[in-house]
């Protein structure tokens, strides 16, 4: 975490309870491919909703019409509410939050999806983009004046275990960063293909005088060092 | 204390949130209402937040920084959520919340509705007077459709006479997708620095009031004015409001005052949401009157005594509903 703070696209919100919560914030290209799957929905939604509606005279449509009007503004609105994104949102694993990373309300939807008409401006949403551009925390107009981020959800499956190992004292005195580094590797270690594991663990071969799947181990070694102790 | 120790000693605290949150996170159909455990939330959420500042601080594994994060975002988005009582609130908002919005704000009202209706009169006077003026605004084929449309004389299919209930329908939806539209993006325009609100109140002033003028001086009248005057009540005073939305967001672009530009807007723009909302609302009355009553073929007598009706309904409905006993506002 602390080595990719200069490079992440993060936004941190210092909560109520003192701690830091940190946001991915989603940029032009996920939201733009988002969009794209939602314009397709709602393109069938139109010709289906056109289609079976034609026969029915002026009633049918007066429905068209309001569906229509419907879809196009309050079409995000339901979803952004209901499940805090629209299907292309969802799709693309992000969603709409507060600044203050609490759920989108009503009020707040409706701002940033009735802004959206001049976001779109002057084509394909020509101002919207040069917003997400000039502010560090990829916001369209409508964004900024409702008050919303569009982040991705934050998908925590089970969390990686340190593989258990003898713990050992590093041969040298770690800076917390490399401390940090050390339990990083270890517990990500598992899900790098061995050569690579192997590679990274050969950087500190100097100081455990090991090579091979060895030196991999004695980094776990460190690792389970710096949690248990001796 | 070791980080092993650490996830020994609160771990269980920690899978209790856990599970508590997967309940709460159901929806409300499928959840088990334990209230003891829901009572527990806070308390053990603002536990788990100092366990996550401990270990933050303590430079603890990647792994159970990212676990308990995880588990703090989730309880802050279930306990800082806002949720509406809708119905109360829409209630709430038509018997008394957008009129106060409106007359709080009444200032950007005004300058709305002197945009709009200052172009209205000028260029109305103007076509009344010269019978090519109109030309300036719209070119022959468009003024020889409004003729023909409003011509006493003519039996033109958009006219009262022809129309059936199934047109009415139509022209119900027509103006629900057309008109509502053009005043959210009335407000809408009001991003770009208020310019977009206030060129489509003055654009709208103009061409309404060159027809207007246009028709009277043709004698058109009774056609003209008994249709527009009944709906006029609702369409002109929302879409008046919308530009008075727009232009309070741009207020806020341009003249922040105390606070920085982006708070300021943000502020600006829930305020102006209930006058987009409330507008809304009013349009969709104004399509109703429209499409069922202006089309009728009633004498013009008649539409004209509705429509001051209608009038006086909106003045009253805007200028005194939601008040307190005690004046204000």
């Amino acid at each position: 975490m602390a080595l990719t703070e200069e490079v992440d696209t993060t936004r941190q919100y210092e909560i109520p309870e003192g701690v830091l919560l940190e946001f991915r914030l989603a940029g032009p290209l996920v939201r733009a491919s988002a969009w794209a799957i939602d314009a397709a929905i709602r393109a069938v939604l139109y010709i289906v909703i056109g289609l079976s509606f034609s026969y029915f005279g002026g009633v049918g449509v007066a429905i068209i019409l309001i569906a229509l009007f419907l879809i196009e503004w309050f079409y995000p609105v339901l979803f952004e509410v209901k499940n805090g994104a629209t299907p292309g949102k969802k799709a693309m694993g992000i969603w709409v939050i507060h600044d203050n990373g609490t759920p989108v309300t009503v009020s707040a939807s409706v701002i940033r999806n009735l802004l959206r008409a001049v976001d779109f401006m002057p084509v394909m949403y020509g101002f919207g983009l040069l917003s997400m551009l000039f502010n560090r925390e990829f916001k369209r107009l409508g964004d900024l004046a409702a008050g919303t981020l569009v982040v991705y959800r934050d998908n925590y499956e089970e969390r990686s275990e340190l593989p258990s190992r003898t713990a050992e004292r590093p041969g040298v005195e770690l800076t917390e960063s490399e401390q940090q580094a050390v339990l990083a590797f270890a517990e990500r270690a598992s899900g790098l293909s061995s050569e690579r594991r192997v590679e990274l663990a050969e950087i500190l071969s100097e100081i455990s005088g090991h090579n091979g799947e060895r030196a991999v181990d004695g980094i776990y070694g460190y690792a389970n060092w710096l949690i248990k102790g001796r | 204390m070791r980080q092993e120790q650490f996830e020994q000693a609160y771990r269980p605290l920690w899978d209790e949130l856990g599970a508590l949150l997967d309940e709460m996170e159901l929806p409300r159909s499928k959840r088990n209402p334990d209230k003891a455990r829901a009572a527990a939330f806070p308390t053990l959420y603002r536990q788990v937040c100092s366990h996550y500042a401990l270990a933050r601080s303590r430079r603890f594994s990647p792994a159970l920084l990212e676990q308990l994060h995880h588990l703090v975002l989730r309880g802050h988005r279930r306990l800082y959520r806002q949720r509406g009582a809708w119905l109360w609130r829409t209630l709430d908002f038509i018997g008394g919340g957008f009129p106060r919005a409106l007359r709080r704000h009444r200032g950007y009202f005004l300058l709305a509705l002197t945009s709009f209706l200052l172009p209205a009169l000028l260029l109305g006077l103007a076509c009344y007077v010269d019978p090519d003026m109109i030309y300036s605004l719209m070119d022959e084929q468009q003024v020889a459709e409004m003729e023909s449309m409003y011509d006493p004389a003519g039996s033109h299919p958009g006219r009262s006479e022809a129309r059936s209930s199934e047109t009415d329908f139509m022209m119900f939806g027509f103006y629900i997708f057309n008109n509502i539209g053009i005043g959210f993006r009335t407000f809408a325009g009001g991003m770009l620095l208020g310019v977009g609100s206030l060129f489509m109140l003055l654009f709208n002033g103009l061409v309404l009031g060159g027809v207007a003028g246009h028709l009277t001086r043709l004698g058109f009248h009774d056609t003209f004015w008994s249709f527009v005057s009944g709906h006029g009540a609702f369409e002109l005073t929302a879409i008046v409001i919308c530009g008075a939305a727009g232009l309070m967001l741009g207020h806020a672009l341009l003249a922040p005052g105390q606070r920085k530009r982006i708070p300021a807007l943000k502020a600006a723009a829930a305020e102006a949401l209930k006058l987009v909302l409330g507008a809304a609302l009013m349009l969709l009355a104004a399509a109703f009157v429209e499409a069922f009553w202006s089309s009728s073929t009633l004498d013009a007598a008649i539409k004209y005594g509705v429509a001051v009706l209608l009038w006086a309904l909106v003045v009253f409905y805007l200028v005194f509903v939601g008040r307190s006993r005690h004046g204000s506002l």
